[in-house]
């Protein structure tokens, strides 16, 4: 027996889904705005919960990248190494070399077994010249066509950029032909044999251990230079994408009870303003299982219709945040996953059934005569005490008997107070996470905070992407000389000298990256989570998972070694320095005498112009071999773009549900009161009164909403911020937690009464437009 | 002595195709005359109601009132006239539940912007003149369908209208009841109140009625004038 059965309560439902219209079309939209909104946060919970191992699998990362001597093991013995038991797949040798501190490798092509690349823009290098880099520079200023020199010498050989591919293994950061790599080795890069394996097991750092152990058993001793392990990687992308989880796992929740808010209230109200129909149908002979499955069935048609509309809107929605998702992690292309697309709906179809079936059984026990008795009887004493109290404020007649109005209800009045509540709680959330997400992007490269950059020469570590202008640098210059030249240029405000290098630390197995500043870098500081930036010499600022690591805290002590220089540092400060996996040091240069700028970062006098500025230092500088750059503005992280994008959209989608959550009531109130609007238009009401006393009857909800729901906005962005930044191995500092400011908590206080006004509009407007002998005739 | 009512071949059409409710209808009503309008239900008695109230429009001719053309006016316009020009009296009385007597009465006057002060005390005055007084705190749903009528009333006098429209002021009330609203509208009527009464009620037409007119299928079937009203 189909759910309508017979054909008369295929009627009732068929007349019920098309006489409400406006019902229908609200429980449509709610459920497809949520199921979309769950569909994008699902397959991006599911994309961000291991897009590494995604990108991995499919591209048959290599397990151990390992760097031979060739001079010690021979090409054929490599391969051999493939036949180890234990290894799965190997790759290579390829020949090796660094190239502008690139790691760069020589492939004859994209293709392998292992590290089968995926060439994302371009094409594969095909003759010497050609450069093919890592597809984390997409977003660099390096493009298709530019060239690359190793060094600022006009002889010195240059490579144009012909391709970008992505390795989630991070073989390498740019590949040639295996003979342009040859060619380019020199006495200082000398070419070495880069092998790719897979193994057996090597899903622990044990078996990694033990893996390298029989590589390094199979070639002669000392041939095997160095390995890199997969599990360092992915280490590092899990962090980033374990921070997206817990501001989902927010959005989701609050579509969820959005979503059960909206629909249960939609049929309570069906039921509730349809008591008479109810009462009839039972009258002429409808049995309650009849009469629930009928309100039950009228729920679900434009229910299962919203949720179709709503799994491809979102699949459509999801695909580009997905994507932008996947270049940030620099994943392979990620796709919504089967079953987001079969569990989203199937649960959204489960919760509005029993939405739909609370009301709808309570429409099946109402007795007949009650039903038609409560249809027409005039209304019970309910808000009386509210129409009297407000009928005293110095307002307008209309408006005070719209405020009043809301109590006539309770029920109803509660469930668009929850929908408004939520709907500013999603709108509190959304602006205080995007304002600590680009507080976040603001705070991860002080140094970008300066006008102009002098590149003195010598190593410099970038941690972005190298710019053409910093590829072109000559390879040494005189720091001294730089900086008297910068310190005499007119216009320059203040400058300090930067270099980075790794140093060792006492109680860190490896090398760490350290940032050491000469003069007062107070412009280029992280931000701070406590303590202070270095004030001078002997003291050393740190991130959070140092600190963690070393099981150190502000005030004591590390020893940090640079060549021949070991200097005792005291931790004055917990930096918010994401980089390097957390594992970095910020300290005065003054300690370390081997240590000299490498960059001078200017802050220019008010007035001056960068550019200008940049020039004429440039005519200085430049005879000395330095580089000067003007700085173009720091590029926003693609992750928190992402980020940004997707609480934009799940906060407009929560509002919009929010909104016809209130559109859904107050047109139940407006048809239930038709007649009273009726007699008030009868009485000289004008439609402007009218729109006045609709809105009114809603405005007192959106201020409740508001407060309600800023306050819960404000303690959910209070909870979740820090959990994104533990998920992500580090704390945060006040300009990320403390981004509401007074006037803004106001004006989003007020996004309560915009909802509840911009979904009271449309029935207001019915109700000024309704015409008054009609209404006068409705029961 | 002027016509506060004048309809010009004013007619009513509700499908292009049928005949006209109403009309079209020439009709003239003297200020201070009081009109019944008779006629068998579908006559369009209420449909002339609705024109002469600006509830509804006409779709030929012409609908004046107190001197203003009302089938010109946009629905602002009408509402200031309404409450201005006109009070009305229902069948079913069409009070506000959620407002006690008192309130439903002030609230035409609150609705043109009246004083507080000033809307309670004419409130005041008619709840003494109607003899309900007693229920000023009282709400609708607890007073007798006579005294709903009274309370009706007074809210239709509440801003002193040229014209007062009565829809079968007492065919929702017994007998006794039906027989005090009579009184009511007499009284009103000998105190120069204009009035349209209509009603299937002859009894209350010839008792309260100077005039009465009888429709059928929309046209205009008799026209008599009393001598006097009783």
């Amino acid at each position: 027996m189909s759910l309508l059965g017979s054909g008369a309560l295929g009627r009732v439902v068929r007349s019920g889904v098309g006489r409400r219209r406006v019902q229908t079309t609200v429980i449509a939209v709610a459920c497809m705005m949520a199921v979309a909104a769950a569909v994008i946060a699902g397959s991006l919970i599911v994309a961000t919960n291991a897009p590494f191992d995604h990108a991995f699998a499919k591209q048959h990362g290599a397990h151990i990248t390992a760097q031979f001597d060739p001079a010690r093991v021979s090409t054929a013995a490599l391969k051999e190494t493939g036949r180890l038991d234990g290894v799965t797949a190997s790759a290579g040798p390829y020949p090796t070399t660094t190239f502008n501190e690139l790691t760069l490798v020589g492939r004859s092509g994209p293709h392998s077994d292992v590290d089968d690349l995926d060439l994302r823009a371009g094409r594969w290098a095909k003759k010497a010249g050609e450069i093919v880099l890592s597809a984390s520079f997409l977003n660099s200023p390096l493009k298709i066509g530019s060239v690359m020199k190793a060094s600022g010498d006009a002889d010195s050989p240059g490579l144009t950029v012909v391709g970008f591919a992505l390795s989630s293994a991070r073989t390498a950061d740019a590949w040639a032909t295996p003979g342009q790599v040859r060619a380019l080795a020199s006495k200082d890069s000398p070419v070495t044999s880069q092998m790719l394996y897979r193994f057996k097991s090597a899903s622990s750092k044990g078996q990694i251990a033990a893996d390298r152990k029989l590589l390094s058993a199979a070639v002669p001793s000392g041939s095997l230079l160095a390995t890199q392990s997969y599990l360092d990687t992915k280490h590092s992308a899990d962090r980033g994408a374990a921070a997206t989880i817990p501001f989902l796992v927010a959005f989701g929740v609050l579509g969820i009870v959005m979503s059960v808010i909206i629909v249960s209230s939609v049929i309570s109200g069906a039921v509730g303003t349809g008591l008479r129909r109810i009462g009839i149908l039972k009258a002429i002979g409808f049995t309650p299982r009849e009469v629930v499955r009928a309100y039950v069935a009228q729920a679900l048609i434009p229910a299962v219709a919203g949720i179709a509309l709503g799994v491809v809107l979102g699949n459509v929605l999801a695909v580009p945040l997905l994507a932008d998702t996947a270049q940030v992690y620099g994943g392979v292309s990620l796709s919504v996953t089967w079953w987001v697309d079969v569990v989203v709906p199937a649960v959204a179809l489960l919760i509005v059934t029993v939405a739909a079936l609370v009301p709808a059984l309570r429409a099946g026990r109402l007795r007949t005569v009650e039903a038609i008795a409560v249809g027409r009887a005039p209304r019970t004493g309910r808000g009386q005490w509210a129409h009297r109290t407000a009928g005293r404020l110095p307002l307008p007649r209309a408006v005070t008997y719209g405020l009043a109005s809301p109590f006539t209800h309770p029920v109803r009045t509660a469930a668009m107070l929850l929908a408004v509540a939520f709907g500013t709680v999603a709108a509190t959330f959304a602006v205080g996470l995007t304002s600590s997400l680009n507080a976040v992007g603001s705070a991860q490269d002080p140094q970008d905070r300066a006008d102009v950059t002098v590149v003195s020469g010598g190593a410099v570590q970038n941690r972005g992407p190298l710019s053409p202008g910093a590829a072109r640098r000559a390879p040494s210059v005189d720091p001294a000389k730089v900086g008297a030249a910068v310190k005499a240029q007119s216009g320059t405000a203040s400058y300090y000298g930067m270099t980075r290098t790794d140093v060792t630390v006492a109680g860190i197995s490896g090398s760490v990256e350290a940032t050491l500043y000469q003069g007062d870098s107070r412009s280029g500081s992280y931000e701070m989570i406590s303590g202070h930036w270095i004030t001078g010499a002997g003291q050393v600022v740190v991130p959070t998972r140092f600190l963690e690591r070393t099981g150190t805290r502000i005030g004591d002590t590390v020893r940090v070694t640079l060549g021949k220089d070991t200097e005792s540092l005291r931790i004055v400060g917990e930096a918010f320095d994401t980089d390097n996996d957390g594992l970095s040091v910020h300290a005065d240069m003054a300690g370390f005498a081997g240590a000299r700028p490498q960059v001078f970062q200017i802050q220019v006098k008010p007035g001056v112009s960068p550019a200008d500025y940049a020039a004429k230092l440039a005519a200085v500088v430049r005879p000395l071999g330095a580089d000067v750059l003007a700085d173009e503005g720091s590029q926003q992280d693609g992750m928190i773009l992402v980020l940004d994008s997707i609480a934009v959209l799940l906060t407009l989608m929560l509002v919009s549900v929010a909104g016809l959550g209130v559109l859904n009531s107050v047109v139940l109130d407006t048809r239930e009161r038709v007649h009273d609007l009726g007699v008030c238009k009868a009485l000289g009401m004008s439609p402007r009164q009218t729109v006045s006393l609709v809105l009114s009857s809603v405005a007192g909800i959106g201020v409740l909403g508001g407060l309600i729901g800023v306050p819960l906005g404000f303690a959910l962005h209070g909870y979740v911020l820090p959990v994104m930044g533990h998920a992500a191995g580090t704390g945060l500092p006040p300009s990320v937690l403390d981004v509401y400011d007074a006037p803004e908590l106001v004006l989003l206080g007020l996004a309560g009464i915009a909802i509840a006004l911009l979904g009271a509009l449309l029935p207001s407007g019915w109700a000024a437009r309704a015409r008054t002998a009609t209404a006068l005739r409705t029961e | 002595m002027t016509d506060v009512i004048e309809l010009a071949g004013a007619a009513k059409r509700y499908d292009n195709a049928g005949t006209p409710a109403l009309g079209p209808l020439d009709l003239a009503v003297a200020e201070g005359e009081a009109l019944a309008v008779t006629g068998p239900s579908g006559s369009g008695k209420s449909t002339l109601l609705n024109l002469v109230a600006g509830l509804d429009k006409p779709t030929e001719g012409a609908v004046t009132v107190a001197g203003e053309r009302i089938d010109r006016l946009g629905e602002h316009a009408l509402a200031r006239f309404r409450r201005e020009r006109i009070g009305m009296v229902f069948q079913f009385f069409n009070l506000l539940d959620d407002l006690t007597v008192a309130d439903n009465i002030r609230l035409p006057a609150q609705l043109t912007g009246a004083a507080r002060r000033k809307a309670a005390a004419r409130a005041d005055e008619l709840m003494e003149l109607l003899g309900i007084t007693r229920h000023a705190r009282a709400y609708p749903g607890r007073l007798s369908g006579g005294e709903r009528q009274r309370v009706a009333v007074a809210r239709a006098l509440v801003n002193r209208p040229a014209l007062l429209l009565a829809d079968e002021p007492t065919g929702a009330l017994d007998t006794a009841s039906g027989h005090d609203v009579r009184e009511l509208l007499v009284e009103l009527h000998r105190g120069g109140q204009t009035l349209v009464l209509v009603t299937h009620d002859m009894a209350l037409a010839r008792a309260c009625a100077s005039r009465t007119i009888q429709l059928v299928d929309g046209r205009l079937s008799l026209d008599t004038r009393a001598e006097a009203v009783r």
